[in-house]
């Protein structure tokens, strides 16, 4: 089997008396889709950030494509290609889409007006309008603010955002969870896509057939450990739930 | 499952107008006053010479304005600039009569030289950026509310002025400062309204062309995913309120050249009005919307308003009516706009 993309060994973390993660393990491989679920209070967040460089484990390893890292902070772990796409989104809703996709890292025109700072608008919604049309994404229009757009649509531009940015690994943390049918369903093509384009994604979710669905894998935590590590074609929702609800920490096939 | 892999279609023209009007109505309200006006007594209303003062007594005004924009779209608020243009307009008229060797009490003009008016000039910037950043680390670094830092700035710089000058203003100014500057003209146009124009239409490009600009909506619009994207949000914050503190440092300069002494008193309401041109102007109170074109509608509304009510024979008290209903009607449609984009 190849190096994996990401992966996570051992993994402790501690908060006072609670332990969220007692030697959790994940691996994500190159373009495929992991799901990594798990019941309230499972470990799913603090298993998130660690992987996101938000917060740092107590003890265990992270491997990116097979060298250890240690992140210190989410710019650390976007330098590795990985990017995060939290629930509160992190757009500005008053900017464009094209906007949003470059916020902090606008592109300056060349020359002098360069150096001065001036914006090269074009080119950057040119990329705009190719990434969205690379990943399938239909925006009513491009010049209004994010706030205009619906849920999905803004949902959408935070993926393609992550996806713009990250070459490796973008991870969604509930994608879906404030959607409609329609619109959960669009964010669901857009992670294929963007799993289609060489990026892999974690999704973090609740909805147990989404989540058989559209990941190729499902990773299940239970009280802080790894319990199951099933492929998505051969599992049902019966057997997550089992899994999440009574399933036993064991050694998982590499 | 349907795959509509269409490219995002470009604004429709309606969508194009609808944006037009919406963000649109101050300036239409501006041309509707300028052609009531205009109907009503050509002959005052249009002259040469009304239509000067008017540009004249909107100059100061629109520099302190153009920093509040800044400081507004950062969803931030700036009380102090007319302290910090009094402190600065003080500092500078201490210095320059100091340097020109007369004494303290002096009034009217001295024969101070550009050489003296360059480091009064000087003097005044710095100190109006030096205010201006102190505003801006309390903020950004301390997270201490706009409101509460710059309402006690507001007091710390009015009362440092009256500590400076003992409560009296410093009536000599430099006789070149007020006949080049103050009175003076730049190919026929009064160098205030150039020195304003200059001022806006700079910081008009740098908020709507440049990286910077765009930062600052971001901050404004969502300051926390502006950090998580890698925005130095805090450098971007002191630096929008030193922007405003150069700002009324400027309007400093312009306030001593144009009325020949300091006037420590006559700047107890220009935050407010500031503030009220700058929201007339469409730029939003909850940040990350605005422009600097809309503030200088905003700024042109109320001396429109009082120059036509004045030669139309209404009293003047009027006006004060007829803003403070504009400026709640300005906020209304601001929150319209927000509920109908939400709906959209």
């Amino acid at each position: 089997m190849s190096t994996p993309l990401l992966e996570a060994t051992g993994i402790r973390r501690t908060f006072g008396h609670v332990q969220a993660l007692k030697g959790a393990n994940f691996r994500v491989m190159p373009g495929e889709i992991v799901a990594l679920i798990g019941d309230n209070g499972a470990g799913k967040s603090t298993l998130v950030k660690i992987l996101s460089g938000a917060d740092k484990p107590d003890e265990g390893t992270l491997r990116v494509e097979g060298k250890a890292v240690s992140f210190t902070s989410p710019l650390d772990a976007q330098e590795c290609g990985i990017a995060t796409v939290y629930q509160d989104l992190a757009l500005a809703p008053d900017l464009t889409p094209a906007d949003n996709l470059f916020l902090g890292r606008e592109l300056t025109r060349s020359g002098l007006l360069g150096k001065l700072g001036f914006l090269d608008r074009r080119t950057m919604q040119r990329q705009a309008v190719e990434q969205f049309a690379k990943l399938g994404v239909q925006l009513k229009s491009q010049r209004v603010s994010i706030a205009s757009l619906s849920g999905g649509q803004q949902q959408s531009v935070a993926i393609a955002r992550a996806a713009m940015w990250a070459s490796k690994l973008v991870i969604l943390d509930e994608p879906t969870a404030a959607l409609g049918v329609v619109q959960t369903q669009r964010v669901l093509d857009l992670c294929r896509r963007v799993r289609d384009a060489g990026t892999s994604v974690v999704l973090i979710s609740h909805n147990m057939p989404q989540v058989l669905e559209v990941a190729d894998r499902v990773h299940v935590l239970r009280l802080g450990q790894t319990v199951a590590d099933l492929r998505a074609a051969d599992a049902s929702v019966a057997d997550l739930v089992r899994e999440m609800t009574s399933g036993q920490a064991k050694e998982l096939a590499a | 499952m349907s795959n509509e892999l269409a490219i995002a279609p470009v604004e429709s023209t309606e969508d194009r107008l609808l944006r037009l009007v919406a963000g649109g109505w101050i300036f239409l309200l501006l041309l509707a006053l300028v052609a009531i006006f205009l109907v009503l007594r050509p002959a005052q209303f249009g002259s040469a010479y009304n239509v000067q003062q008017l540009f004249i007594n909107a100059a100061i005004l629109l520099v302190l304005a153009v920093g509040q924009t800044y400081v507004v779209i950062t969803s931030g608020i700036d009380l102090s600039v007319g302290s910090v243009l009094v402190f600065a307009s003080v500092v500078s008229a201490k210095l320059m009569l100091f340097l020109s060797g007369a004494g303290g009490t002096t009034y009217g003009t001295t024969a101070a030289g550009w050489d003296i008016i360059a480091i009064g000039t000087v003097a005044a910037l710095l100190v109006g950026v030096a205010w201006g950043t102190f505003n801006g680390i309390l903020i950004a670094v301390t997270k201490i509310p706009p409101l509460i830092v710059t309402l006690g700035t507001m007091g710390m710089a009015l009362g440092g002025a009256q500590i400076l000058s003992g409560g009296v203003d410093v009536r000599a100014m430099p006789e070149l400062l007020v006949t080049h500057v103050g009175s003076g003209r730049i190919l026929g146009i009064p160098t205030l309204v150039v020195i304003a124009t200059v001022t806006a239409v700079i910081a008009g490009i740098v908020l709507h062309m440049t990286r910077f600009g765009m930062h600052i909506f971001a901050v404004g619009s969502n300051a926390e995913a502006s950090r998580r994207s890698g925005i130095p949000t805090t450098a971007r914050l002191i630096q929008v309120y030193a922007i405003s503190g150069l700002m009324a440092g400027i309007a400093a300069v312009m306030s001593n050249a144009r009325f020949s002494t300091t006037t420590i008193n006559g700047h107890a309401m220009d935050n407010l009005a500031t503030i009220s041109a700058v929201v007339l102007g469409g730029t939003s109170l909850f940040g990350g919307v605005g422009s600097v074109f809309g503030t200088v509608v905003g700024v042109f509304i109320p001396i429109i308003l009082l120059n036509g009510f004045v030669i139309l024979g209404i009293p003047p008290f009027w006006q004060t009516v007829a803003m403070g209903a504009v400026l709640i009607l300005a906020v209304w449609i601001d929150q319209l706009k927000r509920r109908l984009r939400k709906r959209g």
